[in-house]
């Protein structure tokens, strides 16, 4: 067994065990054990109608992702390519960075109206900040011998920024798209929880009113299991791109 | 070929050069010259200087980088206005430059690629580079495997398989440990006799300029001026065992008596 899977498989057991523990000490009126909740999220999968709610999740996040990615990467090289754009715009990004994302989803709303627009909206907000923060320090990172030397081979200003300054920086951005993965897959939730008919956010909050503690824990468990897959996944793209350094 | 048939023809010539940083009188650099110099073509030329007296300056106003506050420069008679690199000229930074996410043939492979040659030359010139730099069994090897001495071969590689008409080197040994300097020195006095190049060095160690050059340019203080221009007696043949070479103290003390009050001026600048 590998460092890194014992590691992981230590996690595991650490948590489980922890979440039984709980289980045990608060009672079923607010939890269910993790073997319950395994059993609920099998039947819950297997359910007619789930794959309708998992599908709109799915292309909620992956739209807003690809949102968030794009217009994330645009911004943070539009202000990384640009000494006075970089020094206006970073303060504007990193305060909106820093504001609760919530406090605007009225306006979310009033824009984009309750659905899928507003929630691949709501999502996409939530990615395109660290995304274009990052991109915008991986720029800045960029060792200027880096840049003299695509100079010296006599590369044109594209071919500069496609070959050299987006490669350089590639590495630093991946951790910029690995933080905004996480937090557009919230704002999609987030999104879904408070103004939509459908979704996994929508089945979670019907889930609370009608305090179904198997649906809540299961829902729970089936999203955590998908971040925590995608991050490793993620990571482990994230590694491979550092090549060893 | 004799060294006096190589260095019959003029290569590099700067004439009244100067670069000045700033347009306000009050605040601005003089930073270089004027500079009178001629690199003769197939020499090894070497330029020390105390810290701060433009030698980064010059080398860039040669590289094509920067352009000059005034004066001519020329490369093979056509004048450089510092707007972009010519063909014909290679450049090697003190700092490690090669790019971390290319294996080592790919890095040397990248510029060439670039300029349009075809899949077939590419593969024949690297291949020849990397035997040539001692790297081929380093081919597949990410920078990041590879020791600092190591990543910088594949920069030079990365500017050789250009076949550079003139090579310059900014303190390219200057991160290395003395005895890696030595053994870079000696293989860059081997691909200097092989390639035919001309080759300018900036450097801060005497030692190393008095060594592999057929000349040095001793620079003043900043505005740097050429002060003098030292020879040395070393046939094209030489390797680093001129360093016991009863004249090569000779040398090196020649550099530092020229140098000395320079660099005390430099320093007290420095601390003003």
């Amino acid at each position: 067994m590998t460092k890194d899977l014992r590691n992981h498989v230590l996690v595991l057991v650490v948590l489980l065990v922890l979440w039984q523990a709980v289980y045990l000490f608060v009672g079923d009126l607010a939890l269910r054990s993790p073997l319950d909740t395994a059993r609920a999220a099998f039947g819950l999968v297997r359910s007619e109608g789930f794959g309708a709610h998992l599908r709109e999740t799915a292309t909620a996040f992956a739209t807003a992702l690809a949102i968030a990615i794009v217009l994330g990467v645009a911004i943070g090289f539009a202000l990384g390519m640009n000494r006075l754009a970089g020094e206006v715009g970073e303060p504007l990004l990193v305060s909106f960075y820093s504001l609760p994302k919530i406090t605007v989803y009225p306006i979310v709303l009033l824009i984009f109206g309750i659905g899928m627009p507003s929630k691949v909206a709501f999502g996409a907000i939530h990615g395109i900040m660290p995304i274009a923060i990052f991109t915008l320090g991986a720029l800045r990172n960029v060792p200027p011998v880096l840049i003299r030397t695509a100079r010296v081979l006599r590369l044109g200003a594209w071919q500069s920024a496609w070959s050299v300054l987006f490669p350089a920086a590639r590495p630093e951005i991946f951790t910029g798209l690995r933080l905004g993965f996480s937090l557009t897959l919230i704002g999609t939730l987030l999104g879904e929880m408070f103004a939509s008919q459908r979704g996994l956010g929508f089945l979670l909050m019907q889930a609370i009113g009608l305090h179904d503690t198997d649906l809540i824990m299961a829902l729970t468990s089936l999203i955590v299991l998908f971040a925590v897959l995608a991050s490793m996944m993620l990571l482990a793209c994230d590694r491979a791109l550092r090549h060893g350094s | 070929m004799n060294m006096a048939a190589r260095i019959a023809e003029a290569h590099v010539g700067l004439t009244g050069v100067t670069r000045v940083f700033g347009s306000d009188p009050q605040t601005q650099v003089k930073a270089l010259g004027p500079i009178e110099l001629e690199l003769r073509k197939g020499e090894f030329f070497a330029v020390v200087g105390p810290s701060g007296c433009g030698k980064s300056t010059l080398f860039d106003i040669v590289a094509g980088l920067s352009p000059a506050t005034s004066g001519k420069v020329t490369f093979e008679g056509r004048p450089l206005t510092g707007s972009a690199v010519p063909d014909g000229i290679g450049v090697v930074f003190q700092e490690d430059a090669s790019f971390p996410w290319l294996t080592v043939a790919d890095n040397v492979a990248f510029g060439i690629r670039r300029a349009g040659l075809s899949e077939a030359e590419v593969s024949r010139r690297v291949t020849a580079t990397l035997a040539l730099m001692g790297l081929a069994d380093f081919a597949k090897a990410y920078p990041a495997q590879l020791s600092g001495g190591m990543r910088q071969r594949v920069c030079i590689a990365r500017t050789l398989v250009q076949r550079p008409r003139l090579i310059l080197l900014d303190e390219p040994f200057g991160a290395l440990d003395q005895q890696t300097r030595l053994i870079m020195g000696e293989e860059l006095l081997k691909l200097w006799r092989e390639t035919g190049a001309t080759i300018l060095l900036i450097t801060h160690a005497l030692d190393e300029a008095a060594m592999l050059a057929d000349r040095i340019g001793v620079m003043s203080a900043r505005p740097g001026r050429i002060l003098d221009i030292v020879e040395t007696p070393w046939g094209i043949e030489r390797d680093s065992r001129v360093v016991s070479d009863p004249r090569f103290g000779d040398i090196t003390g020649r550099l530092w008596s020229r140098l000395r009050e320079e660099s005390m001026a430099a320093l007290a600048t420095a601390g003003q």
